[in-house]
């Protein structure tokens, strides 16, 4: 729990930690394992952990199930890729100076986040108002209709604006796979969603799933805090899009995103653990790496996939993780600890 | 040929394929009345029942026997499929989880259906012989004439089971009140079963009268027409028999029309193939405005 | 003259054509104790989801202090004012004795989505403080040193205590509690006197208690309310209302 006194250290361990992962990731790139096949499994994770872990804000804290989460996905990669389109066209016009491609994917990136979010904003809203399965379904209607409606927009196809045709892939978006730039998104996008669930928010969303009418009762909006959530998981959502749009194939289509795209971060959230960030993250990676290292049976993946959740359903509900989570500092405070009582019971085992 | 009869070409498309909707429909309204579970899979077990077609029609009619004949083991199958479904999964998962272990267990049965039928099959679509060669009525065709008549007949028979045997007062009673239903000694586990299967087994005619008119069976098929018959089921009101069949007309119509003619209202700008999207609206609009269904009644949760 | 707290004028619901209460009417001033009474069924529960937003009064009014609260939200009404406990304890089972009240101190902090991200000094010091005013409101039930129990496992007594200390988290002038003695032996109901009687002192609030349990009734209220068939057939003091003749036959279903 974060106090005024362990405020200082606890942000230390975390920022040393991410620079230690940094630094592994920089020692693999240096001894040259970062080959583009890697490096492409590498941003493949990356958006997997960001569209799990805010899939799981949705389905394990708040204990809603939804099911069009990849068409906010289709939002954030569509539009980011738009966005950027739109500036090099304008740059090569002269009407936008020339700034830098990451600053032109980081513009495109932060619109198709904020894109996505006015979309979750427009889903949740009713959708929040339903139950359970009344909710899974809308969810899912609306990640179609998204999905359709990109289909069916002509500047979204082809060339893309105002050369673009309906129904055809997105083409010529422009590549950005610097994985250094892509492991810090994903690092900050873990890191506040972490935040998010460590305060009021994530106490509430919780109490909400337990009692919605005691929450209400207790003084909280439930509307609002769902709502909230809902919108800041497609935010992030939009986030993954964004990576995917410029992950280098330079092509989008609107098969990219359908419900079983959806259904598959489903079942990476499940597995890992509703209520567990940690489990969300290693799942993801997991469920991204494997599929690449058994190619052999991809055409069984999804049927395995399936067998696997009916009996984790059925055995262990929770998920691997539960609602464990990982923390650092914890852990060395453990070690720690665990050091400075040592010397004492040495001493006692030594006086019997 | 003029505007007005090709009006009413649509509604008799519409009546057709809602009725094909509206038997799909039941079995999920059903399953959802008895144990409050959405599910998924339902649309898949037309997908069985259709492979199952696939194989048995080309042996009827070597056998010299009609084709459609076939349904009886369709309707075998589907059963068969419905009933492992429960007792394999979702009985065991009702027994230790909630709502939501419940709901991502149909949504997995769905894709293993789906995935194992692929792994078997292959995704190609497969042809199914011709099953019905009726004579135009009316300038009707008359595969369509039978859908309905099929559609009529199961829904009427459906609603008098329903009413007048036991084991269907039994499925009314267990779907209001389960645990009243223990005391009053019905074995609620067998009716949970009987339900699974008729509802699966309708879905075996249903895919009987979809492959009779579009020939084709693949391993995704299901997966929208069980979709469109959900919303069609939410539409009429969950859980009602007589919702379900109306859902399912209504569906039907507005696909129908909707694909003759939004693209001609709408100067181009809307496509046919925004029809699935009219239908996922209706969905929304109906669970924003009236949740239960046009022939459902409100009941409050008590605190 | 003591203020009122809390007031209602001929408050009704109807469901279609069932009229579950009418024609409600109550005074309780400023730290009052009124005791409401009934046979099972007599809509004693439902006047208190009208008061707390779960139900849409009909017809009539009901006003905390001088604010009118029909058709409020229920988060609304709390945050006026009013507060309460269920006749089914309706803990966060699963989330510690601590998190169960510093949820309902939520609407009270201050710090946004911002601060809690970027962890600012100011998000530590609410955070601390808050803890700090939980146990504070815990050590007053005797629950402090419980603060890291799953709320779940506390026995049955104190769940109902955390779930009276829960409501109290919210700052309420009023406090209905849905028969909180429901499910007690005499010595967990002995304790629970004497927490009413302890939070009486210490708050200074208002509390309409539903109840069965006539010891406690007779007790610890001031004066009582007696409904059935959802209208009021008697008020008063204690030993009248114990004596009254409509109250004797609707309880023995004359």
């Amino acid at each position: 729990m974060l106090t005024k006194k362990n405020r200082a250290p606890r942000l230390w361990v975390t920022l040393i930690g991410i620079c230690g992962l940094a630094l592994l990731i920089y020692a693999a790139d240096t001894f040259g394992l970062m080959d583009n096949y890697i490096r492409g499994i590498f941003i493949q994770c990356c958006f997997a952990i960001i569209m799990v872990t805010s899939l799981n804000l949705v389905m394990g804290y708040l204990g809603q199930i939804a099911l069009g989460h990849a068409g906010f996905m289709a939002v954030g990669a569509y539009t980011s890729a738009l966005v950027t389109k739109a500036i090099g066209l304008g740059i090569k016009a002269g009407t936008i100076a020339a700034i830098p491609p990451l600053a032109q994917f980081f513009i495109g990136m932060l619109c198709g986040a904020l894109a996505a979010a006015l979309f979750g904003l427009i889903v949740g809203i009713p959708a929040l108002r339903l139950r359970g399965d009344y909710l899974a379904i809308i969810t899912l209607g609306f990640g179609e209709i998204i999905r359709v409606i990109i289909q069916n927009l002509p500047f979204a196809g082809g060339k893309g604006l105002s050369s673009g045709q309906a129904g055809q892939a997105l083409i010529g978006i422009m590549k950005m796979n610097d994985i250094y730039v892509i492991f810090l998104v994903t690092v900050v996008c873990v890191g506040v969603m972490l935040a998010f669930v460590r305060s009021k928010f994530g106490r509430a969303i919780i109490a909400i799933r337990e009692d919605d009418i005691a929450s209400s009762c207790a003084g909280l909006n439930t509307t609002y805090y769902k709502v909230l959530t809902f919108t800041v998981s497609a935010f992030f959502a939009g986030i993954a899009g964004a990576i995917y749009a410029h992950r280098g194939l330079g092509t989008l289509q609107h098969t990219d995103f359908t419900f079983m795209k959806s259904t598959e971060y489903v079942i990476m959230v499940v597995l890992g653990g509703m209520g567990s960030m940690t489990g969300s993250v290693l799942t993801a990676i997991l469920l991204s790496v494997i599929p690449e290292a058994l190619r052999a049976f991809s055409q069984y993946r999804m049927l395995i996939y399936s067998v696997i959740l009916v009996l984790m359903m059925i055995f262990r509900p929770i998920g691997l993780f539960g609602n464990y989570e990982f923390s650092l500092y914890q852990t060395l405070m453990k070690r720690i600890r665990k050091k400075k009582v040592q010397p004492d019971q040495t001493a006692t085992k030594g006086d019997t | 040929m003029n505007g007005l009869t090709l009006f009413f070409q649509q509604i008799i498309n519409g009546l057709r394929v809602g009725s094909v909707y509206a038997l799909i429909a039941l079995g999920y309204t059903m399953v959802y009345g008895i144990i409050r579970l959405i599910n998924f899979a339902h649309g898949d077990f037309i997908m069985v029942g259709a492979y199952t077609l696939f194989f048995t029609v080309p042996l009827m009619i070597a056998a010299g026997m009609p084709a459609w004949l076939a349904v009886v083991a369709a309707v075998l199958v589907c059963a068969l499929t419905g009933v492992l479904v429960e007792k394999l999964a979702y009985s065991p998962v009702r027994a230790r989880g909630n709502n939501m272990s419940a709901l991502i267990t149909a949504i997995a049965m769905s894709l293993f259906l789906e995935n194992l039928a692929q792994t078997l099959f292959g995704a190609s679509p497969k042809q199914v012989k011709t099953i019905f060669d009726l004579p135009m009525v009316f300038g009707i065709s008359g595969n369509t004439l039978l859908t309905i008549t099929i559609g009529i007949v199961v829904m009427v028979g459906l609603s008098l089971f329903v009413k007048y045997t036991r084991s269907g007062q039994a499925m009314r009673a267990v779907s209001e009140d389960k645990n009243a239903s223990l005391l009053m000694g019905i074995n609620v586990n067998r009716t949970i079963t009987l339900t699974f299967a008729i509802g699966s087994g309708l879905a075996a005619i249903a895919s009987l009268m979809y492959v009779a008119q579009y020939n084709q069976v693949t391993n995704m098929m299901g997966s929208m027409l069980g979709l469109k018959a959900f919303v069609a089921a939410v539409l009429g009101g969950i859980g009602i028999i007589p919702g379900a069949m109306l859902g399912g007309i209504v569906i039907g119509i507005i696909e129908s029309l909707s694909k003759a003619y939004i693209a001609p209202l709408t100067g181009g700008l809307i496509t046919s193939a925004f029809s699935d999207a009219i239908v996922f609206s209706i969905l929304i609009v109906v669970l924003l405005v009236k949740p239960v269904g046009i022939l459902g009644k409100n009941t409050g949760e008590k605190v | 003259m003591p203020e009122s707290i809390l007031r209602a004028n001929q408050l009704g619901i109807s469901f279609g054509g069932l009229k579950a209460v009418r024609n409600f009417e109550i005074d309780i001033k400023e730290g009052e104790l009124v005791g409401l009474i009934g046979p099972n069924g007599a809509g004693k529960t439902t006047v208190f989801n009208l008061f707390t937003g779960v139900y849409k009064p009909t017809e009539g009014k009901f006003y905390l202090g001088k604010q009118l609260m029909n058709g409020k939200k229920t988060h609304e009404i709390v945050a006026a004012g009013i507060a309460r406990t269920f006749q089914n304890i309706r803990l966060f089972k699963h989330m510690t004795v601590m998190e169960n009240v510093l949820i309902a101190f939520t609407k009270d902090m201050k710090y946004n989505l911002t601060s809690a991200v970027f962890r600012t000094a100011a998000f530590a010091r609410e955070e601390e403080e808050i803890r700090e005013k939980a146990l504070d409101l815990l050590s007053v039930f005797h629950l402090e040193d419980k603060a890291d129990w799953n709320a779940g496992n506390l026995p049955y007594g104190q769940q109902r205590k955390l779930e009276i200390a829960r409501a109290l988290a919210t700052s309420a002038k009023m406090l209905l509690l849905d028969e909180p003695a429901a499910g007690m032996n005499p010595t967990e109901t002995a304790e629970l006197l004497d927490c009413i009687n302890t939070i009486r002192r210490k708050f200074n609030i208002s509390i309409l208690l539903i109840e069965h349990d006539m010891s406690l009734v007779m007790n610890v209220c001031e004066r009582i309310i007696v409904i059935d068939y959802g209208e009021i057939i008697a008020q008063g003091l204690p030993e009248e209302i114990s004596h009254n003749p409509k109250v004797i036959a609707a309880y023995l279903g004359e």
